[in-house]
């Protein structure tokens, strides 16, 4: 039965190449496009052969309206009509190939529709917003299932995608592409398995380092390129076992690809998978020739790349080497690591705090992923409010990597009623630390330490960090001396001359300083 | 369509990501990748193809399973970046 794809790119092909053989309109005509490697055009069929290009104009419109959805993110302002957008696409996409096929079990369909929906929408309400990077991986994983789901229905049922050869085979082309973006998918799917397991601590995060890994992995990717290439090449009665093998080598990489990597370079992965899962998309937009779907996959899969260099950057850390893995796991005794001798350091209350901060003309909060633990976010916008009310100045600072996504630090702020236009990135504030009188850093550590501007042997050097030493007055709030960051160093702004800490847990020594401004 | 003109498609498409995604506003990165999320989804096209078309038992059933999977990503993914995106408020002055 011919897809409409089919009739889509009959017309096309007939529009666009008028040199090509006379049988480029007849949809009866299989045989005419074949030496041309193209695709979909097969098994016509009479009832919808008849060439629509409002359809091919169609799936056009819902990507130039995911392209837009993309677009009003520049702004707060303008984010919620790109959603908008987004919505508008999909349900182009959606009712599109709805209508332009013999749709024998619509209901089935709205079933499965309406059962996603329901589990979607359910989850989305419910989430918490600290929650949003194991949510987000776990959605990934399911981008990554469905297209596994897709390239496998495509192999099993070739003539309803309009991929068939007129031997009755799939065209080579076509299983290279079916075979990638299965591959991608599965691991898109195992990946973002594991990363939903770290990050929502069922498994833990530290990296777990198999002997041999790097072999093992590597042997793994190419028995996936050389299965590819079997299985593109095979007789189409020899392509079961391949296909088989494929998918399961796939399954298996993506789920030894992740082990290996830590907690702290878990916002690089999640990008990662972000980016694969469009890759995937992209894949199987190939295999079905649908421009919404090619237009998309390559939107996701741009934007989970950047968003991964981003992280990378923020992190100073090569895209290789968090790949690579261990991170925090070995050689971590670089830095103070072992030299960690008890050095005086002073320790302030609350009250102390809440007068000096009064004081102050101007303070800059530096919120980090603890800060998320201690639910502390509301807490600290109360502080900023009871602050202004004094004509204190309050500003907000971001670091790329605060919080366990891009961005994510963002969100909890703004669910606390953080104003935006107040809440700034490392390289937009960072030179008025100098002029501010207190940086006030709650829960986080290894992005305000100086080592990683002066110390060459410090697993942590080269990352972008604040400039906090230049702040006349350093609050810092941490649950005890014990703990470090992530990348387990010591941090030298414990110990500065400025430097108070407040040693308790965040959302409670907030709550005291803002009993004691209250006073 | 040939393979070139989809390849066309993809480059071009893959250089209009990379300028946009660099516009977007890093406190934003959170519900970009929500949003990507869920249009990636359209996926579900590929799923929906599957499921209607009566070739094969097996497909059909993967598909409609595909199609599940997507829905739980569209709904989920652009309801929960709706919900994001309502928080970012200015404060009046």
């Amino acid at each position: 039965m011919l897809s409409n794809f089919s009739g889509i790119f009959m017309a096309l092909q007939a529009c666009a190449d008028i040199t090509n053989d006379g049988g480029a309109c007849d949809p009866g005509n299989p045989n005419s496009h074949f030496a041309l490697g193209m695709r979909a055009l097969e098994a016509a069929d009479p009832a919808h052969g008849a060439v629509n290009p409002w359809v091919a104009l169609a799936y056009l419109i819902a990507g130039v309206c995911f392209i837009l959805a993309l677009r009003g993110l520049s702004h707060p302002t303008t984010s919620r009509a790109g959603n908008r957008y987004g919505m508008v696409g999909m349900l182009i996409a959606v009712v599109t190939t709805l209508v332009t096929h013999d749709v024998a079990n619509i209901v089935e369909i709205g079933i499965a529709i309406l059962l996603g929906g329901i589990i979607g929408f359910t989850i989305a309400r419910r989430i918490a917003m600290t929650a949003m990077p194991e949510l987000v991986a776990a959605f990934h994983s399911l981008v990554g299932l469905a297209a596994v789901l897709v390239g496998w229905a495509a192999y099993l049922n070739p003539g309803a995608f309009g991929i068939l050869e007129a031997s009755g085979d799939i065209s080579a082309v076509s299983r290279i592409e079916m075979g990638l973006g299965i591959a991608i998918g599965a691991i898109t799917f195992s990946g973002s398995v594991i990363a939903f397991a770290k990050l929502s601590g069922k498994m833990s995060g530290s990296p777990i380092l198999l002997p041999g890994r790097h072999v093992i992995n590597l042997g793994t990717l190419a028995a996936i390129i050389v299965l590819t290439g079997l299985f593109a090449t095979a007789a189409a009665s020899g392509t079961m076992p391949l296909i088989v093998a494929l998918t399961i080598a796939a399954f298996i990489i993506g789920f030894l690809l992740i082990i290996p990597i830590g907690g702290a370079d878990m916002p690089v992965v999640v990008s990662m998978l972000n980016s694969y899962s469009g890759w995937a998309a992209a894949a199987m937009g190939f295999t079905l020739g649908n421009t919404a779907m090619i237009i998309t996959g390559a939107l996701v899969g741009s934007s989970g790349a950047i968003l991964s260099y981003i992280m990378c950057r923020a992190m100073n850390r090569s895209f290789l080497s968090v790949i690579a893995g261990g991170f925090g796991a070995d050689d971590s005794a670089g830095g103070g690591g072992e030299a960690r001798e008890q050095r005086p350091y002073k320790q302030g209350s609350a009250e102390d705090a809440a007068f000096m901060l009064k004081q102050a003309e101007k303070v800059i909060v530096i919120p980090g992923y603890g800060m998320a633990v201690a639910q502390a976010q509301h807490a600290l916008r109360e502080m900023g409010d009871l602050l202004e009310e004094q004509g204190v100045e309050v500003k907000y600072a971001i670091h790329p990597v605060a919080g366990r996504m891009p961005g994510h630090m963002n969100v909890l702020l703004a669910e606390a009623n953080v104003s935006y236009d107040k809440v700034f990135e490392l390289e937009d504030i960072n030179s008025e630390f100098a002029q501010c009188d207190v940086a006030f850093i709650i829960g986080a550590n290894d992005v305000v330490n100086p080592a990683a501007k002066t110390d060459k042997s410090s697993p942590i050097y080269g990352m972008p960090v604040f400039d906090v030493d230049k702040a006349k007055q350093v609050f810092f709030i941490k649950r005890s001396m014990g703990g470090v960051g992530y990348a387990g160093v010591d941090n030298d702004v414990f110990y500065m001359d400025q430097t108070m800490m407040l040693l308790s847990d965040a959302k409670k020594m907030v709550e005291e300083i803002n009993k004691a401004l209250g006073d | 369509m040939d393979f070139i003109s989809i390849l066309s498609i993809f480059v071009l498409a893959c250089f209009v990501g990379y300028y946009v995604v660099w516009s977007v506003t890093p406190a934003l990165h959170t519900p970009l990748m929500a949003v990507t999320n869920a249009i990636s989804s359209v996926i579900i096209v590929g799923a929906l193809v599957a499921s209607a078309e009566a070739g094969s038992a097996t497909a059909k059933w993967l598909g409609l399973a595909g199609v599940v999977l997507a829905s739980v990503n569209i709904f989920g993914g652009f309801a929960v970046t709706e919900r994001m995106l309502a928080m970012y408020k200015k404060k009046e002055k």
